[in-house]
């Protein structure tokens, strides 16, 4: 197992190298110059020259490339071209938000799509089946920014329950800041909700097919116990892939919801910077999600060995 | 029912929390401001961001500054000296300015900082031939020599579209072209480095050490007095979200509402909807006048019989006729070089005869790229109205949907449209810019270094070089009419009227006065 966990760490290397090479090159390539939009309209065009110059946008790609790479592997992921703050700084100053999102969303997801999942198959045909199926099919179809508007017209301005803007950091108390994170978690997570209910109730009806719930149910266990220890357990390793690649969602998804309950995370980093084309900070927020969503998938892929035995690495 | 705001009055009361009734009392003492962009940039001789002026006005002072009926008046000078046949300019600081590290303001301050922004202020650039140096006399003094009178020295000291902002000397030493990493002025507010989250946050504090003249508060001119204990914008980019923080409390201002949503906004009895800023914003769709079939000036002229203003300001700022106004001509309406001589060609608002106009001049079906910034709304909108009308008159007309980014790229592009280039491009202007042929950014005509489009006329030029040199009123208003009927006839750009930009504040807001910029001293919380 250790020698696995090793391999595939070693094995994000490459991943990343190749990440970096891709969104170099893409920004490389992709119109628009920063000097130009610093410049602004009253500059010459000799101006703006002598600002892509001090910028050194001006060097050849390979130049360009070689030097950032050789920033990253020293720990340096650049500074940002508009506000001269390293990218490493701007980057910890975003993430907070973003991962207290993400992880508050996570576990609401997860709380309320798995029961869902396995209470709409053993409940199969019924109604309870049909309002969960129906659910999904709404959380996949309303956009994620609708579903904000909805939630923050209701909560905020009509009952003046929650606020309807901003972020309070973990560190001025729990009330605080989940007061903040409420609207925006159910909003990002009307969708990942609708995904795991829905791959739940699929895992579990093939699983509750099975001769050994038949033999379970036999010899009188309980439904309870039969749903959530003995087939939920075996239903476990499409789910926990779901989740894994639900995260993928969820970042796209921060991006809007942030900028709907405008939340200083990583998501409106990211959209900020490619409007202004500000290179380092797109290159190491990208990197950054890219080295997440390796890792991501690496805790998925451990995690099968703890809900199925015949799996070992 | 109980509201949010409510549970926690009753719990605060209860509890006798003082920390609850602590954080109030700061929030009485902050005013919450959402900006009309992003702050990614402090130095405002760097980069010609509005949103970097703005914030530039709370920590730096000007040495003269621009009142409200656009006069230029002392602000951090006591006064100024005219000698040697105007010649030599000699002007004297007030005594008590301080830097906000505790550091006195000096002239060498002064000069350093003139030197470092006129190398970047295109308005200074045409006056700095007849320059011949500037220098500190003393502490408190310092001079401009002059080769030749220049009468308009102090509009381009005292101006706001790219005001002189004084730093200290150690910091105004940094070349032009690369950005400062200090924000330390002698204005009324200080900038907060530490609370600085670009994108999200930016914070300045009162500058307990400002001595504010002790005139009135008009225009930029005057008092500028710090009321409040801190600043604090938050960047919310959601119109929508905006305007529900700003109706529930949870911010006080907001400077650039989306002209949608004012009908909301004045619905609601806590806010205040006006127009602050004093001048407007004019649209300008501009032809490339390198390629065809813009580089015809009779087709240019065709599309500009076509044309009705109307069109375009009810498009972005709504119906009502007193959120826009119709200007037909190049100078900023109600102005003193305002005049419409030679502009009936933009009260022809005929599409057929347009039409003909253009078979006329021989338009033979060319293509006409027109690039549309769909993250920019006015712009954007601005450019589907012209796109409307072009396809009505039946050019050739190839929509390009773009981000902003892109745009302001690919108007660099000289080469033809079918090699990537462009026909036609759109943007806004703020009416200071276009008030003096001198700092006229589209009327310049002087080929290769004109704005993009780089049209080329020696008349322009010439009548252009005949006003900065004019001494008199009367000069000065002749040749601006004489450039307007010239503009007219070349027609390298459509001007396409302007719109105003009210801003939206809580009732409990005070001292809110109008001004050529948004500047926060002067106001306070009730």
């Amino acid at each position: 197992m250790f020698a696995y966990i090793v391999r595939r760490v070693l094995a994000t290397i490459p991943v990343m190298a190749i990440v970096a090479l891709f969104v170099f090159s893409l920004l490389y390539i992709a119109p628009g110059d920063p000097a130009a939009v610093i410049a602004g309209d009253q500059a010459t065009p000799a101006d703006v020259e002598r600002i892509r110059a001090s910028l050194g946008l001006d060097r050849p790609y390979l130049v360009r490339f070689g030097a950032w790479l050789w920033d990253i592997l020293r720990g340096d992921l650049g500074t940002s071209i508009f506000t001269n703050l390293p990218v490493a700084t701007m980057i910890r100053q975003r993430i907070e938000p973003t991962l207290s999102l993400m992880i508050v969303t996570l576990i609401l997801a997860v709380s309320i799509a798995v029961p869902m999942g396995v209470v709409a198959a053993w409940r199969q045909g019924t109604w309870i089946d049909r309002a969960v199926m129906g659910f999904a099919v709404l959380g996949f179809s309303v956009p994620v920014f609708v579903v904000g508007y909805v939630l923050a017209y209701i909560f905020a301005l009509e009952l003046d329950w929650l606020p309807v803007q901003g972020y309070t950091p973990f560190s001025r108390g729990f009330f605080p800041w989940m007061e903040n994170l409420i609207l925006p978690a159910v909003a990002l997570g009307s969708v990942y909700i609708a995904l795991i209910a829905r791959i739940t109730r699929a895992t579990m009806l093939e699983v509750l097919q099975q001769d050994y719930i038949r033999t379970a149910k036999a010899k009188g266990v309980g439904q309870r116990s039969i749903l959530f220890v003995h087939a939920l357990k075996n239903a476990a390793v499409p789910i926990v892939t779901v989740i894994g690649i639900g995260m993928a969602l969820l970042i796209g998804g921060a991006v809007v919801t942030e900028s709907v309950f405008a939340i200083p995370g990583l998501g409106r980093l990211t959209v900020d910077a490619i409007l202004r084309r500000d290179y380092p900070v797109i290159q190491g927020v990208v990197l950054l999600f890219s080295f997440i969503y390796v890792l991501v998938n690496l805790a998925i892929d451990l995690a099968y060995t703890l809900f199925d035995p015949r799996i070992r690495y | 029912m109980i509201g949010r705001r409510g549970l926690m009055a009753a719990t605060a009361a209860g509890l006798a929390m003082p920390s609850v009734v602590s954080a109030q009392g700061g929030a009485a003492r902050t005013l919450r401001v959402i900006p009309q962009a992003n702050l990614t940039s402090l130095d405002p001789v760097w980069t010609t961001a509005v949103v970097t002026r703005n914030n530039a006005f709370m920590i730096y002072d000007q040495i003269c500054a621009q009142d409200s009926k656009g006069e230029i008046r002392p602000q951090m000078a006591e006064g100024w000296e005219v000698a040697d046949g105007g010649l030599s300019v000699t002007f004297t600081l007030r005594t008590g300015l301080l830097f906000h590290d505790g550091e006195r303001v000096t002239a060498r301050d002064c000069v350093a900082s003139i030197d470092r922004w006129s190398k970047r202020d295109p308005f200074m650039q045409v006056l700095q031939p007849s320059v011949a140096e500037v220098t500190a006399l003393d502490d408190r003094r310092f001079r401009f020599r002059l080769h030749r009178p220049v009468p308009l020295l102090l509009a381009a000291l005292g101006q706001t579209q790219f005001p002189c902002f004084i730093m200290p000397e150690r910091i105004a030493r940094t070349d032009a072209f690369t950005q400062i990493r200090e924000a330390v002025g002698s204005g009324p507010f200080r900038f907060l480095p530490n609370e600085w989250n670009p994108g999200q946050r930016s914070v300045w504090a009162k500058h307990e050490g400002y001595v504010p003249r002790q005139e009135a508060v008009d225009g930029l001119a005057g008092g500028r007095v710090p009321r409040i204990d801190r600043v604090e914008w938050t960047v919310i980019t959601d119109p929508a979200t905006s305007a529900n923080a700003m109706m529930l409390g949870e911010q006080d201002y907001w400077e650039y509402p989306l002209h949608d949503l004012l009908g909301l906004m004045r619905r609601n009895r806590e806010l205040v909807v006006e127009q602050r800023l004093m001048d407007g914003t004019y649209g300008i769709a501009r032809f490339n006048t390198l390629h065809p079939p813009f580089n015809n000036p009779a087709i240019r002229r065709a599309v500009a019989m076509a044309l009705d203003q109307r069109d375009y300001l009810t498009s972005v700022a709504g119906a009502d006729p007193a959120g826009w106004g119709v200007c037909e001509g190049v100078f900023t309406c109600d102005t003193p070089m305002a005049n419409d001589a030679g502009s009936e060609i933009l009260r022809t608002r005929n599409i057929d005869r347009a039409k003909a106009a253009l078979a006329a001049a021989g338009y033979n079906g060319e293509k006409v790229v027109l690039i549309a910034p769909g993250d920019y709304p006015q712009i954007n909108t601005l450019s589907l109205v012209t796109a409307d009308l072009l396809k009505r008159l039946g050019m050739n007309l190839e929509l390009v949907a773009a981000d902003w980014g892109t745009l302001i790229q690919r108007r660099t592009s000289k080469e033809p449209v079918e090699r990537g280039g462009w026909s036609i491009i759109h943007t806004t202007s703020s009416g200071q810019s276009l008030t003096l042929p001198v700092t006229h950014l589209f009327l310049r005509a002087n080929g290769p270094n004109a704005w993009f489009g780089w049209p080329d006329d020696t008349e322009i030029e010439r009548l252009r070089a005949e006003w900065v040199a004019a001494a008199t009123p009367a000069e000065h208003r002749r040749i601006a009419e004489a450039l307007n009927r010239r503009a007219m006839e070349t027609m390298h750009y459509l001007p396409l009227g302007y719109y105003w930009q009210p801003s939206v504040w809580r009732r409990n807001v005070t001292g809110v006065f109008r001004a050529p910029a948004t500047v926060f001293w002067n106001m306070g919380k009730a």
